[in-house]
């Protein structure tokens, strides 16, 4: 026991299977991504930044009940709403404020339209803090670039639901 | 006139050496930041440049742009003088390096003397990075790193005795040239084993990378050095260790001279099969980092003390009586 041990340890035994291991490991298939380039695939379920939807015919699907603004647990959202001409209950104000925002899903959930989203795009970081205080044109402006893929992720994760 | 001239040849002759040594200096960091990264099954630096090659570059750019910061209560002139007297020490043992029968800069009588010597001043750069600094970390990292180069000489100094007494001869050429028949790797391993496991230590590597190891020390003598000062140092370190490689590939690999001395291979220069034999132990050098983990300073002082100086000091014995014996001591 005790000359194997000494054996092992003169001819360095287990520093040589490492460096073997490591030579083996060298070759093998790569675990990370060269992320700007190609992005790790995201889950229909993803929840990031946030979207307004419209209707196919440009009507904002919004009706300004106040669930998500209730249910926001941290309190990022701030809606004011008001009858617009045609008798129909619209926002005049549809904030959010995405430094507040814990990105945990509620809005989505508790909207009943499904006009609050949160869409795949999670690379909106900005060099001011101004520029995180979403407002309504830029929460419908989100919905109309990203449409296609929020209605694509909406329907495929409806068996769920 | 004829003076000015002679000047300028030996300029340009240091610049033609000085200038590929610190471009795959540059090299090697991507180098060795890469083999690192794949052994970790990481992609490494890609982006700069064709397979991230630039990436040194890139960092080297960052750093001149970067502020100097000199610490109020460090000593200035020594602060500042350190990083340049690492990096300058790291350069000047180059000349020595034959990259051919003909291709060295300095061809003098006691190459392997010179880059002991060198080599061994190369301490003082981090003890004066380390005191001037006037901060604790720096300086227990700088008195970790004194200790460990001073006990890690002594076992390649023994180790160096080995080969000469082979050799016969202090010039580094003569050295390479003793090995056309056989490389002294084969009757010499366990030499160039501990050869490899000094130079580690000589060179701050991992495991030996106690002077700046981050968990206790920050980052050792390098904690108070900012911007191009810690790169000087950090060029002066990648320069050391290409320089290891080198004398490991001449003193044990036979230098500039081709694996086999048949129609193909001796077609190649000299120089390319130096540079691939350095590649080669570099490489290995990146290897280890990635595998092994840091030694404890006990255990460290123990390894250099009580293992590799009584194991080489009774090699150096055993060479001798076999030359002895068998009469093949070389002639002086």
């Amino acid at each position: 026991m005790k000359i194997t041990r000494f054996l092992k340890t003169i001819l360095m035994v287990d520093f040589v299977t490492g460096l073997l291991i490591a030579l083996r490991e060298m070759f093998k298939t790569k675990k990370t991504i060269n992320y700007p380039f190609e992005k790790g695939k995201i889950s229909p379920r993803f929840r990031g930044e946030h979207a307004l939807r419209r209707y196919p015919n440009g009507e904002e699907r919004c009706i300004a009940c106040k669930l998500c603004e209730a249910v926001c647990p941290a309190q990022a959202i701030t809606i004011e709403s008001a009858e617009r001409s045609d008798g129909s209950r619209k926002t005049t104000r549809y904030d959010i404020d995405m430094m507040k925002c814990i990105y945990c899903g509620l809005c989505e959930e508790s909207c009943p339209v499904d006009a609050i989203v949160q869409g795949p795009n999670f690379e909106f970081s900005t060099e001011t803090r101004e520029e995180l205080y979403y407002t309504k044109e830029k929460l419908l402006d989100n919905g109309d670039r990203w449409e296609n893929i929020l209605a694509a992720n909406i329907k495929s994760d409806n068996p769920y639901r | 006139m004829e003076y000015i001239n002679l000047v300028f040849e030996e300029v340009y002759k240091i610049l033609f050496l000085l200038v590929p040594v610190l471009v795959s200096v540059a090299m090697i960091v991507w180098l060795d930041r890469r083999v690192w990264a794949f052994v970790q099954k990481r992609q490494g630096p890609n982006v700069v440049g064709p397979f991230g090659l630039l990436q040194s570059l890139a960092d080297a750019l960052k750093y001149i742009f970067k502020e100097i910061i000199i610490p109020a209560s460090s000593n200035k002139i020594i602060f500042i003088l350190a990083p340049i007297i690492t990096m300058t020490l790291a350069l000047i043992a180059w000349a020595v390096i034959p990259f051919g029968e003909e291709q060295v800069l300095a061809n003098i009588n006691v190459g392997i003397l010179y880059i002991f010597a060198v080599s061994s001043l190369g301490v003082y750069g981090i003890i004066m990075g380390g005191w001037a600094s006037n901060s604790k970390y720096p300086f227990l990292g700088s008195i970790r790193s004194a200790a460990q180069m001073v006990s890690y000489e002594v076992s390649i100094g023994i180790i160096i005795i080995n080969v000469l007494l082979c050799v016969g001869s202090l010039n580094l050429s003569d050295i390479v040239l003793a090995q056309e028949n056989i490389w002294f790797i084969i009757p010499l391993f366990p030499m160039f084993v501990i050869f490899f496991i000094s130079a580690l230590a000589e060179t701050n590597r991992p495991p030996f990378d106690l002077p700046e190891a981050e968990a206790e020390l920050v980052a050792g003598y390098q904690t108070e050095y900012s911007g191009m000062m810690y790169a000087m140092f950090w060029l002066g370190e990648y320069a050391n260790i290409l320089l290891m490689c080198a004398l490991g590939s001449i003193l044990f690999l036979g230098g500039w001279l081709s694996p086999i001395d048949l129609y193909p291979f001796n077609l190649i220069p000299g120089a390319i099969w130096l540079v691939i034999k350095i590649l080669l132990l570099f490489i290995l050098f990146a290897l280890v980092k990635a595998v092994v983990p840091r030694y404890r300073y006990d255990q460290l002082m123990r390894l250099g003390w009580k293992i590799f100086l009584p194991f080489s000091l009774t090699y150096v014995v055993l060479t001798a009586s076999y030359l002895f014996y068998f009469n093949l001591l070389p002639s002086l």
